[in-house]
């Protein structure tokens, strides 16, 4: 499973892992610790077509409700069964445990515009208030 | 009115802070929304012991020969149910039955009130209660910028009392005590917005830090942990309790928030009374009802469905940590509807089965409580 300095980052706080044709996709270690409590997830359907920077999922924490945005164009190959039945695998294992789904790339291109761990920590400093 | 620009800070902002509080802006008031995880904290709160920093609440003074009779007229419920002691719930209404405030009234002694109040509303009520005062012998003091307030919740905090404060074991519920801590006047009551047994502490700021401590020290074998308003949230709806602004305010009535019980139709007249009189005769037209649903968590603002049909929207709505279900209260327009009847909520364009609840969801030690 990937660590966290080799994968990519979207300004929306997903991270994308990128190997051949595939992405997959989870929430940032950041994205976690600011939404709390994660307490239900809601995945994108098997098969689905998701559109880059589309909202197609959802996770909520007690707090709120958060949309989960694809970060790449594709259509969703796999999907993590593990984090619908128990969403606190996004808080406890942001990176491994609790990858969120795999997209099947129609436009590999796409994921070289996202930013590396040092462009995601800065992006992350810059928005902190 | 002035609005201010930065949010103003409690006596223990800085504790807060060092504990790990995630601070917001809360109506104005600077507060942490949690440490380290509500589902901790409120599962703390349920299970053994949580400490709240509540000192945005406000503290009026009722005093003088007519002290009573302004209160007595003013609130829905009756208050010679706060003997010297004892506190009363009671809801402040206006002409049309709608509430200016949900309160505490407690009679410390002949002829001397506290009133516990809302953050928001400390100022309209102090100018509330003074507009009705007449040429009566009553003196209405606002001394919540004199005043920070502790929350301390759970079923291990009366073990906590022990040493600390052996005569507030001894406190029935809504039952206060004044208590020299710290060399200030202090005041201890066992109320609280958790809906498990504890304790609220009023202190002047000046005894508010060595309090905090104490509790921290005596709750340490209890694993008591601080606790922000995001736990503070849900185990108030938890446990049915109203938020006003958000749940009730100035054009909802008792009634139509389902709290019949607070309301003395025979105690005499007060303000507001004789519409509560006209829509318990002639039925209500919309209720605060409960709902629960199986998946998906709702929030506040979620459109609710009958047959197909809208019927109104939860105002209060979230994950509940206990139940591990989907709860929420609103307005809805059929207040016959009786628990269980099939409903749906619309969450996220979806709309998902759900079905009324009694509230309260969940009875905590509060509801049970037996005075040792």
């Amino acid at each position: 499973m990937p660590k966290q300095e080799e994968v990519k980052y979207t300004k929306t706080h997903e991270w994308v892992h990128v190997s051949g044709q595939e992405a997959l996709v989870g929430l940032s270690e950041h994205a976690q610790h600011e939404m709390g409590d994660i307490v239900f997830v809601e995945l994108p359907k098997s098969a689905q077509n998701v559109e880059k920077e589309k909202p197609c999922a959802v996770v909520e924490s007690v707090k709120a409700a958060f949309d989960i945005y694809a970060p790449v164009s594709g259509k969703i190959a796999a999907l993590n069964d593990e984090v619908s039945k128990e969403p606190a695998l996004i808080n406890q294992s942001p990176l491994d445990k609790a990858w969120l789904f795999k997209v099947q790339m129609t436009d590999p291109e796409q994921a070289k515009g996202l930013m590396d761990w040092n462009a995601y920590q800065e992006f992350v400093k810059q928005n902190a208030h | 009115m002035i609005t201010a620009t930065a949010p103003r800070k409690t006596a223990l902002n800085e504790t807060m802070r060092k504990a790990g509080g995630r601070m917001v802006d809360f109506h104005g008031w600077e507060l942490p929304i949690q440490f380290e995880g509500i589902l901790k904290e409120h599962a703390a709160v349920r299970n053994s012991a949580g400490i709240f920093d509540v000192s945005h609440m406000g503290q009026l003074f009722v005093t003088g020969a007519d002290s009573f009779k302004l209160l007595q007229k003013a609130n829905a419920n009756d208050l010679r149910k706060a003997t010297i002691g004892k506190g009363v719930y009671s809801h402040l209404l206006n002409e049309k039955g709608g509430l200016v405030d949900d309160i505490i009234a407690f009679c410390l002694a002949l002829n001397r009130y506290l009133v516990i109040v809302n953050a928001t509303t400390s100022v309209k009520d102090y100018e509330w209660l003074r507009s009705r005062t007449g040429k009566d012998n009553v003196k209405v003091e606002n001394m919540s910028d004199h005043y920070s307030m502790l929350a301390v919740q759970g079923p291990s905090v009366p073990k906590m009392m022990e040493t600390f404060a052996p005569e507030a074991l001894k406190l029935p519920r809504f039952g206060i005590v004044e208590k020299k801590l710290y060399g200030e006047d202090c005041f201890i009551s066992r109320t609280g917005y958790t809906g498990e047994d504890g304790f609220e502490i009023t202190a002047p700021h000046a005894a508010i830090q060595n309090v905090w401590d104490a509790m921290m020290d005596l709750g340490r074998p209890y694993g008591i942990v601080p606790c922000g308003l995001g736990a503070r949230d849900t185990l108030r709806l938890e446990s049915g309790y109203l938020l006003y602004g958000q749940d009730v305010d100035d054009d909802h009535t008792t009634y139509e928030a389902n709290y019949g019980w607070v309301v003395c139709l025979d105690k005499g007249d007060f303000t507001g009374r004789d519409v509560l009189l006209k829509q318990k005769s002639e039925g209500l037209k919309r209720k605060l009802t409960g709902v629960t649903l199986a998946g998906g968590v709702p929030r506040p603002g979620c459109k609710v469905f009958k047959g197909g049909k809208e019927i109104g929207e939860l105002a209060s709505a979230t994950y509940s940590p206990t139940l591990k279900k989907g709860i929420g209260v609103g307005y809805l327009s059929e207040p016959g509807l009786k628990p269980g009847e099939p409903l749906e909520v619309e969450v996220h364009g979806k709309r998902l089965p759900a079905q009324a609840a009694r509230t309260p969801f969940h009875k905590g030690t509060a509801f049970t409580f037996k005075p040792s």
